[in-house]
């Protein structure tokens, strides 16, 4: 029976000393007009068949192994060293629950602390919780945060439309129940446009660095415009460009909330993923979900703890500013082994990689006949390319190249048709990036 | 490094190994010609740790140590349904094909994981009993809210936006009234009767009364988190419906109801799934989890999306193809992307691995083991409401005539014994509240074992108090001082980057 | 009954709340009852200074390790004045809940709130029957 270790002679001795014949007799009190019905579900399997049919599966997708990827929007090919997985394989650290009971759950507990830390240090902010589900919500909370620190005498948030349209999405399908305006995304508003709609009603207002178009804006006075509104600031931040350009904290954001799977998530279909979520000082008290912090034993000995714990929805119940208990642990460990690693040089190198690379293929891509790049700001690794034919007609091209091509912009800006969002890593290789500009070039 | 103690710490912070100009990676160099960074736009610190790969093998695998987990022994935590997580759907979540396959690379070039979820939307509707599935939320917390974002919305659409206030019985998780706040909507808070069940009378009383026309629905979990079957729940469901308010089913304890009761059948309008409850993906020290919601045919067009369907149907020799829709009303994305894939790829397996003969079997040995723990610990501890009990029970940690110790002394004491604490303290009508669930997966051996911990400890609490008092001795840290951690606030260890000014 | 002080001069809530009348400033902080329930309290936090609440309105918050309770005012008014010293040393409110750990001073605009209050006698046996 799987994974169910009983012998019919076990299963007879607990019947017995429960006082019942049978285990059905244990299901009386659900109620009998519906009880036991029938499954239609597929047989058994083997272990062995189940390997095999995962498999299959598994390759009736176009992945990384057979196809070069140029696609980001969100979601990042990036090399994952070897010791993230194994690491990720200790059943001491997959296999346990949430650090309820922190005297037997230090490793989670102390893993948890080293990557809040570090992604203190990558944002350039005080404090990080111990993650969100994913970029999108961790922005969704970001809201929930800067309302609260009004304390909900302010009702306006301010969106620039180039943040992820779906985490967009995600924003407002998290508070369609509030009565609040979300406002500045429906055009193509440039962040001085943003500014002007600044007011003594504004909550926040976020941007995306970089952007989603890849480009890297500069900031450097917007800070002070929001603070001087009374708003909070909030950008949403690749942490992988975080390597190489200033820190959110050194340009004045109170809130920083990103997608983490840049550092050792695989693409994975799109989750899990990790959303964090870092921030002031001054706010810390209003983040939802977990936070871990530094205290001591009964014998004085350095531990972590779950803290600031009365936030949360187990005690504050209808009181809470979010219903989060379950987050994204697991990821938010495979970002600390990462970062680890990689650490203050590795990453740079990285970043670097990225840089060059995009830079390289924007270069030559922009050389094509009937192509051009929009370089009009700095990027990291994407950009935009505009093309002399739709999107999907050389994404199709590409693909029977083995080589998985821009993401396409039109379904979502309606000035962006025939322009797709072409992103590079450190994964592909030169010889991949002449491919890609080869291919691309006979279709012009 | 030996000797090193910076205030007696397990183990050394990750900052404070390590030496300038070390790094755990080897990296390519640069195929391409370098660019110009922008100066005036880079940063001047990064301040990462600098340690070696070894280094950092050691670091973590030393940290994971510290930890107690399902691999290592039986892990009895009420409502949380910490049963075994196969190894064979860890392998298989690491094929190349599922884990370097981009969210948004083109359907046709994603037919294997639409597929696969496409089938797992409806094993899931099949076993509770729903007409549609989505599996974009990203944990149970999340399906909770989309289920009340659709319920909400429903009434909208009928004309009915007055309907505002959802009940909750006062032994549901936290979760359940933080959702309806999130929702902007108003919690009623429903008592139990002595039988743990929902007090029927308060909830005619608020279905009946004045409110009736705010009644938008209700939360309920099934079995409580009592662990109990409500044997009145077929009324509490007509109750609120002939009310006007639709009924959500938290499904955190479906580990207790697969192939025992269809909820859909019960007559629930919508329910989320956890899959790393009942379906066995790993809780990973606190996600990710994945909270599938399956609705009925009302709010079948509501949705989160994006679900999966057959977009063109199979013809001939070309088989379906799978796509991407957003249900016509959906009360929109949860999250970025498609849900927690790496959780559906795992749940298939599980239920693959079952099929329709094995997963009711989950059920009945997880109701067995329960039942057989709450048997056995009858003897020595009071085990309130005298029935057969689901998937999990409670019992009271409180030792007659040893006032001064309490559940949590109890629980620590059993780290000492090798076994992870049942839940505290919930549900919270229950004094002292010790929620025991031990899953389908436990062998009767380490269940005997369990119960002869729970048995010598029951007998410490008379003979040597302070024993408890003070547990555990033999965990890796002793009971910490949770005022100062809140205090004290360190959150961060990493040196300090110039500041904005 | 149980081991706590009820100082006779005061009024109190059913939220645990005293309240001081000194012309149209009162004075609210929480009772010793209450701040023996929720054990050490680790933060407080207020409303600000200038804010105008109505009966029944939140003026802050105070949270333990394990809990955070919404603290009320029956009265309505401007508040003058909170204490800012228990942001610092909020362990003060456990020490001396009703001296230096009062909360808040309200400038009562309607003092009627007050009428509904329990005396010393009344609250003790309140808290007794919980």
């Amino acid at each position: 029976m799987s994974y169910i270790p009983h012998t019919p002679a076990e299963t007879r001795a607990m019947l017995a000393e429960i006082g019942v014949r049978s285990i059905d007799e244990l299901f009386e009190a659900a109620p009998q007009s519906h009880r036991f019905p029938a499954l239609d579900l597929p047989p058994p399997m083997s272990e062995m068949e189940v390997a095999a049919e995962m498999l299959a599966i598994s390759e009736a997708n176009d992945h990384g192994q057979d196809f070069a990827i140029f696609r980001g929007a969100g979601a990042y090919h990036h090399f994952i060293p070897s010791v993230v997985n194994h690491i990720l394989l200790r059943g001491e650290f997959y296999t346990a629950y949430t650090p309820y009971q922190p005297e037997i759950s230090q490793g989670t507990l102390q893993a948890t602390y080293e990557y809040q830390s570090m992604m203190c240090a990558l944002t350039g902010m005080d404090a990080a919780n111990a993650s969100h589900y994913d970029g999108a919500t961790s922005l969704a909370e970001a809201v929930t945060v800067a309302l609260e620190a009004s304390r909900h005498r302010r009702r306006k948030v301010i969106l620039s439309h180039a943040i992820h349209p779906q985490y967009r999405e995600v924003v407002r399908a998290y508070h369609q129940g509030r009565d609040i305006r979300i406002i500045g995304d429906r055009g193509r508003g440039e962040i001085v446009d943003l500014l002007e709609m600044l007011d003594d009603n504004t909550a926040m207002l976020a941007l995306q660095y970089p952007n989603f178009f890849g480009q890297i804006d500069d900031l450097a006075t917007v800070a002070e415009a929001v603070h001087e509104a009374g708003a909070l600031l909030v950008i949403v931040a690749n942490p992988m460009a975080l390597s190489l350009f200033k820190s959110p904290g050194e340009l004045g954001a109170d809130i920083v909330v990103g997608e983490g799977q840049s550092m050792g998530v695989p693409l994975g279909f799109g989750g899990p993923y990790l959303g964090y979520f870092a921030i002031r000082q001054k706010y810390v008290r209003r983040i939802a979900g977990r936070i871990i912090g530094e205290t001591r034993d009964a014998d004085g000995k350095r531990a972590f703890v779950m803290t600031l714990r009365p936030r949360e929805q187990d005690i504050k119940r209808e009181r809470a500013t979010s219903n989060i208990c379950t987050n994204q642990g697991l990821m938010a460990l495979a970002a600390s082994v990462y970062m680890a690693l990689m650490g203050k040089n590795g990453l740079r190198q990285v970043g670097e990689l990225n840089y060059h690379k995009a830079h390289y293929a924007a270069e030559r891509i922009n050389r094509l006949d009937g192509y051009s790049v929009d370089m009009s700001k700095p990027f990291f690794n994407e950009f935009v390319v505009a093309c002399p034919r739709p999107v999907e007609e050389i994404n199709t091209a590409l693909l029977e190249e083995g080589i998985i091509g821009g993401y396409d912009l039109g379904p979502h800006y309606f000035h962006l048709q025939d322009h797709m969002l072409v992103c590079v890593t450190e994964t592909n290789g030169k010889d991949e990036i002449d491919r890609l500009v080869e291919v691309m070039g006979g279709l012009g | 490094m030996a000797g090193y103690l910076p205030e007696q710490a397990l183990q050394p912070l990750i900052y404070d190994i390590g030496a300038p100009g070390r790094s755990g990676v080897n990296l390519p160099e640069c195929d391409v010609p370098r660019a110009t960074l922008p100066a005036e736009l880079t940063r001047d610190d990064l301040p990462l740790p600098e340690v070696g790969e070894v280094q950092v093998v050691r670091h973590f695998v030393k940290l994971s140590q510290l930890n107690y987990s399902i691999d290592q022994g039986l892990y009895p935590l009420g409502s949380c349904t910490m049963k075994y997580n196969p190894k064979i759907n860890e392998d298989a979540a690491r094929l190349p094909g599922f884990a370097q396959l981009h969210p948004l690379t083109d359907e046709s070039g994603a037919q294997g994981a639409l597929f696969l979820m496409h089938e797992l939307q409806g094993w899931l509707g099949e076993i509770s009993g729903f007409e549609a599935v989505s599996l974009s939320p990203a944990a149970g917390a999340q399906g909770e809210f989309a289920g009340i974002l659709m319920i909400r919305q429903y009434h909208i659409d009928r004309g009915e936006g007055q309907r505002d206030i959802i009940l909750v019985p006062n032994s549901a998780h936290g979760t359940n009234p933080a959702t309806v706040t999130m929702a902007g909507m108003e919690v009623r808070e429903l008592p139990a009767d002595a039988q743990g069940n929902v007090d029927m009378r308060a909830l005619h009383a608020a279905c009946e009364g004045d409110l009736r026309d705010r009644i938008a629905g209700m939360m309920i979990t099934v079995p409580s988190t009592l662990g109990l079957f409500e044997s009145t729940i077929l009324e509490v469901i007509e109750t609120v419906h002939d009310a006007g308010g639709l009924m959500y089913m938290d499904g955190a304890n479906m580990n207790a109801l697969m192939g025992v009761v269809k909820p859909g059948e019960l007559g629930f309008d919508v329910m989320h799934y956890n899959l790393h409850k009942t379906f066995s993906t790993p809780h990973g020290g606190g996600g990710p989890g994945s909270g599938a919601v399956g609705v009925n045919e009302k709010l079948k067009p509501y949705l989160p999306g994006p679900i999966v369907e057959v977009v063109a149907e199979e013809d001939g020799d070309t088989p379906p193809l799978y796509g991407f829709v957003m249900p016509e009303k959906s009360i929109g994305r949860m999250k970025a992307f498609h849900g927690n894939f790496g959780m559906h790829l795992r749940a298939y397996a599980y239920i693959r691995v079952y099929g329709d003969s094995g997963i009711r079997d989950v059920t009945r040995y997880a109701v067995l083991n329960a039942n057989y723990l709450r048997a056995r610990l009858m003897r020595s501890y009071r085990v309130p409401y005298p029935r057969y009990c689901g998937h999990e029970f409670v019992l009271e940690g409180h030792i007659e005539g040893v006032d001064e110790v309490h559940a949590l002394d109890i629980s620590k004491r059993l780290m000492d014994y090798g076994f992870h604490p049942p839940t505290n303290y919930f549900p919270l009508i229950v004094p002292e509240a010790l929620l025991i669930e031990p899953t389908e997966t436990e062998v009767k051996e380490d269940l005997d074992a369990f119960v002869e911990a729970m048995e010598r400890i029951a007998e410490e609490a008379r003979t040597e108090p302070e024993t408890l008092l003070n547990a555990p001795h033999t965990a890796p840290v002793r009971r910490l001082d949770e005022v100062r951690a809140a205090k004290e606030l360190v959150l961060c260890c990493a040196p300090a980057l110039p500041s904005y000014s | 009954m149980g081991d706590w002080k009820t100082p006779a001069n005061l009024k109190y809530s059913e939220s645990d709340e005293w309240f001081a009348l000194d012309g149209d400033i009162v004075t609210i902080g929480i009772t010793d009852y209450a701040q023996d329930q929720l054990n050490d309290i680790v933060y407080v936090e207020f409303r600000d200074p200038g804010d105008s609440i109505d009966a029944g309105d939140s003026f802050g918050e105070v949270e333990s390790v394990k809990a955070a309770s919404e603290l009320y005012s029956v009265v309505p008014g401007e508040i003058t004045e909170v204490n800012t010293a228990l942001e610092d040393e909020p362990e003060t409110v456990n020490a001396d809940p009703f001296g230096a750990g009062w909360m808040v001073k309200i400038r009562a605009s309607d003092l009627a709130g007050l009428d509904s209050l329990m005396d010393a006698a009344a609250y003790d046996a309140y808290c007794d029957s919980r």
